[in-house]
C-alpha cells in the first residue's frame, strides 16, 4: 500500500521489542493494524475490507 | 559465522532476487549501546547482500545522524527503511519501515518488501490501487506482529 500511494507510510512493528508501543495501542493479539492512531484492525482481512477500513476515511471520496 | 539461512533457502532467495530490476537500499538505523536487538538485526540483514548484488545495507548511526533518522521518520532502533534507485539513479523512499529485528515470519515480510522495492509488480487488485489513489491525507499504518 505504501508503494501505491505517496501519502501512505507503512511500519511493520515487532511488538515484543517495543512494549511501550504495544501498550499504547493495546496490542493483545497480532496482527493488529493501527492507522493514524485512530483506526484499529484486528487480524488479517480480505484485501478489499482491509484497505477500505484502513484508508476509507482518508480519501477525497468518502466511503460509500 | 554460519549463515542463518539454509542452503536451499539461500538458493530460493537468490532466484527470487535475480528478477529485481532496481537496486535496493536497506537503510538500517542502529546504535551501539542500549539496543538489545541491533546486533541480531545487523546479522539478519547481512545475509541479504550475499544473495543479490542489487541489495545494499546503508547503516545509519541513530545517535550521530539524527537528521537522517528524522527524514525517514525513525524514532527508535533497530529500524529498517527501504529505498530503491530509480532510473535516474536517485534514491526513492518506499515508505516501508520495519521496527525491530526482522526475525521469524517478519523475515519473509522483509524479503517481500525488498522484492517490491526491487521492482516486482504489486499484487494488489486494480480496484484497490484505484482506491489508494484517492488517498489525499497522510496515512501512517502500523502493523504489529510477533516473531512466532
Amino acid at each position: 500500500m505504501a508503494l501505491s500511494s505517496p501519502h501512505i507510510t507503512a511500519y511493520a512493528v515487532e511488538a515484543t521489542e517495543f512494549p511501550d508501543l504495544a501498550r499504547r495501542y493495546q496490542v493483545n493479539g497480532v496482527p493488529k493494524t493501527v492507522v493514524n492512531e485512530t483506526v484499529e484492525i484486528m487480524g488479517a482481512l480480505p484485501e478489499d475490507m482491509y484497505v477500505e477500513q484502513a484508508i476509507g476515511q482518508f480519501t477525497a471520496r468518502a466511503t460509500p | 559465522m554460519a549463515s542463518l539461512i539454509s542452503t536451499a533457502d539461500q538458493q530460493k532467495l537468490r532466484d527470487a532476487f535475480s528478477e529485481m530490476t532496481r537496486k535496493v537500499h536497506l537503510v538500517f538505523f542502529t546504535q551501539t549501546i542500549g539496543c538489545e536487538t541491533c546486533l541480531q538485526t545487523r546479522q539478519i540483514l547481512d545475509e541479504l547482500p550475499l544473495l543479490s548484488d542489487k541489495i545494499a545495507i546503508d547503516e545509519v548511526n541513530f545517535v550521530l545522524e539524527k537528521e537522517k533518522a528524522q527524514r525517514y521518520g525513525i524514532d527508535r532502533v533497530p529500524a529498517i527503511a527501504l529505498a530503491y534507485d530509480d532510473e535516474a539513479g536517485e534514491a526513492q523512499d518506499t515508505r516501508i519501515r520495519f521496527l525491530g529485528a526482522p526475525a521469524g515470519y517478519e523475515f519473509i515480510s522483509l524479503v517481500q518488501a525488498v522484492l517490491l522495492a526491487g521492482g516486482r509488480p504489486s499484487t494488489l487488485k486494480s480496484g484497490t490501487k484505484e482506491r489508494l489513489a484517492e488517498v489525499d491525507k497522510p496515512v501512517t499504518m502500523q502493523v504489529f506482529t510477533t516473531p512466532t
